[in-house]
């Protein structure tokens, strides 16, 4: 599956502001929109009760501004994507149109979901959040480009410099982030790991 | 220099390190449910995979089921397509489903340990954050998205970087009233709701040592709310001692090499951790949620603190918890009206949950115009409080009594908040529409608390009644 479609090396695009510290998997996903046995449908869904009231009438958010409609790169705050491990928050997201996140930090979960999704999430200081963020609302079609190689994201002339898991940048760059095909290279040493655990066959 | 827990259940379980750097880590046990899994089996489907170890995966179906009537088509045809998913799949693939009619149905983090499936020395994944709870035997459990159900399915192994280690050293004695919940609620508003990013939070101490096998599942279970992945307490004599006998674990002979191993496995004494943290409880107080996640909690006779004297990474949330909930900085939390008394869930849905809110509530009646009801956290919890009476307690006090599920915790089944409805509950998170109204409002504390506040019609301190 290594091959160049699912190399994740530049991602580049316009970018969304989203503010915010905490925000949480069930404010990106609301819980009801679960009740679901595919991811497919959930794009419409994402951030749902913060872009709408309970009678479906928008409410004022940059996710429906039509100056964003185009964005491809979500920017946001601290702790993005803390709580339930639901991998229906970036499968939400990536089905509204996201190829990639920026923010303060992320929650460990989400972090990992979005690694295994193939969405690079990578983490900046505040001060850069704040620059990107004026950049993008002084103009919206202004283009971002998150380098993995470098690690960095430029803007306008400007370059900041990002983190994110060493593992998961390797992934990303090197097409391997969609896990199961690495796993099942090693099924000997799996079997072998598996039947040494002391508990592998009841204590018997 | 010895080596804690993570280090050797890390050792025993590793089966490489791969390429990107992360090490490829066997799966001892693999829970499952219905909302977390179906997108799994298609995956598993769309790339002609099997499923590796199906003895090594258990399911049962919590967050979506009814918690009033059962009968099937469920009333929810979502509901009732992810049911007939979860049923499907267990079936075809030879999975161990314990669905309603099994008798043993319940909340994934309640049936695993009640069933001896939860073990010591294990590495123990769930599709959901709250996993961690199979910490509290000394296993290595934690919550995975989707697509690592389904790596797990396919192949028993999963990628993952090795987690730092804190430790969290608890000291002193609980006052009346004060509860494990506390503790944990007080731990996570202590060192964040992001303080636990990239660790694993080892739970250890005299109070730790002293809790029961249920009160260390509800410090367990709510680590990830303070950020951290893992939450786990050492195994000892009072593990082994709730394990002895249950379904899954193993007997005679098979027991005493299985004892020996769980005693191997605890932290050396002179292990070496990331970070030491230690909190005295001598003086803890019922702790009560004021904002809108589970670090922004205080004592109950405690003011709501100045947004303004708080770290700057923590007044965004509570600024705009102040407003969702419509409380004032100074204000305390005794005295604030609530509109729903919910006791149950992964956090405090066990026997001894309901034990303590039963025995505060015999001879009492709930407040006028409080909607209260009482979730059993497995059907073997409920079979057991019917034994024992607590159902004829709850319900002539006012409660519904209900059958096991994930109810009002999270708002994927009939029971949700309505509007802007004030819930106090026993769960574990406050986050805006998380009990499945987008306006209302959540107050996270300990089950006794909770069905003191249903009594009074309003936030109590246990301690003064």
């Amino acid at each position: 599956m290594a091959n160049d479609d699912v190399k994740k090396i530049r991602i580049e695009g316009r970018g969304v502001y989203v503010p915010g510290d905490d925000i949480d998997t069930d404010q990106i996903i609301p819980a009801r929109f679960m009740r679901c046995v595919t991811f497919d449908g959930l794009g419409k869904y994402a951030f749902y009760d913060v872009r709408f009231n309970a009678d479906e009438t928008p409410k004022e958010h940059p996710l429906n501004e039509e100056i964003y409609a185009a964005a491809n790169i979500l920017l946001s705050n601290n702790n993005f994507g803390c709580g339930s491990s639901r991998e229906h928050a970036p499968q939400a997201l990536k089905r509204f149109g996201f190829d990639a996140f920026i923010a303060e930090s992320f929650a460990e979960i989400f972090a990992g979901n979005c690694a295994t999704l193939g969405l690079p999430a990578v983490s900046v200081k505040k001060s850069a959040v704040e620059n990107l963020a004026a950049k993008i609302q002084k103009s919206p079609q202004i283009k971002v480009v998150i380098s993995l190689m470098d690690k960095t994201i430029e803007c306008d002339g400007e370059i900041f410099s990002f983190t994110m898991p060493e593992s998961h940048r390797q992934s990303l760059i090197n097409g391997t982030w969609d896990t199961v095909f690495e796993l099942q290279k090693n099924d000997a040493e799996v079997e072998a790991t598996l039947s040494s655990l002391p508990y592998s066959k009841g204590f018997k | 220099m010895g080596k804690h827990l993570v280090d050797k259940i890390w050792e025993l379980h590793k089966v490489k390190t791969l390429p990107s750097g992360q090490d490829q880590i066997a799966i001892g046990l693999h829970l499952i449910h219905e909302v977390t899994s179906p997108q799994a089996f298609a995956m598993l489907k769309e790339y002609n995979m099997a499923v590796k170890h199906p003895e090594r995966t258990f399911a049962t179906a919590d967050h979506i089921i009814p918690t009033e009537s059962r009968a099937r088509p469920f009333a929810d045809s979502l509901a009732e397509a992810m049911m007939e998913a979860v049923e499907k799949n267990t079936k075809e693939y030879g999975i161990t489903f314990f669905g309603p009619e099994s008798g043993l149905q319940g909340v994934v983090h309640i049936i695993g340990p009640e069933l001896g499936l939860t073990q010591p020395g294990m590495t123990i994944v769930c599709g959901d954050s709250h996993t961690a709870t199979h910490g509290a035997f000394g296993a290595l459990a934690f919550g995975i998205g989707t697509s690592q159900v389904r790596d797990v399915l396919a192949t028993q192994t999963m990628a993952m970087g090795k987690p730092k280690v804190r430790k969290i050293e608890v000291k002193g004695k609980l006052s009346r009233g004060v509860t494990a919940k506390d503790i944990i609620l007080k731990i996570i508003a202590e060192l964040g709701v992001n303080g636990g990013l990239g660790y694993a939070y080892e739970y250890a101490g005299e109070t730790i040592e002293g809790l029961s096998m249920e009160e260390r599942m509800t410090v367990c279970n709510m680590s990830i709310e303070g950020g951290a992945r893992f939450g786990y307490i050492n195994p000892d004599q009072t593990t082994f001692d709730y394990l002895k006998g249950r379904k899954y674990v193993p007997s005679g002979a098979a027991w005493d090499k299985a004892v020996e191993f769980w005693k191997s496995i605890a932290s050396d004494a002179d292990a070496q951790y990331d970070d030491i943290y230690t909190l005295d409880v001598n003086n803890l107080k019922p702790m009560v949620t004021w904002g809108i996640n589970p670090g922004q909690a205080i004592g109950v006779d405690e003011p709501i603190p100045e947004t303004a004297s708080l770290p700057g990474e923590y007044q965004d949330s509570a600024g705009k918890g102040l407003i969702h909930m419509g409380f004032k900085e100074g204000e305390t939390m005794e005295g604030k009206k609530i509109d729903v008394a919910f006791i149950g869930s992964c956090t405090n849905g066990r026997i001894s949950d309901l034990r303590d809110a039963a025995e505060f509530l015999k001879g009492k009646r709930v407040a006028e115009g409080v909607w209260a009801f009482v979730v059993p956290g497995s059907n073997s919890v409920k079979i057991q409080a019917e034994k024992e009476g607590l159902d004829k307690i709850f319900e002539a006090a006012g409660f519904q009594w209900r059958e096991a599920g994930c109810s009002i915790c999270l708002g994927m089944n009939p029971d949700k908040l309505v509007g802007n409805q004030m819930s106090a509950s026993s769960s574990n998170r406050n986050f805006i529409g998380r009990q499945g109204s987008p306006t209302g409002k959540t107050l996270l504390m300990s089950p006794v608390m909770v069905a003191a506040a249903a009594v009074a019609g309003k936030v109590v301190d246990i301690r003064k009644l």
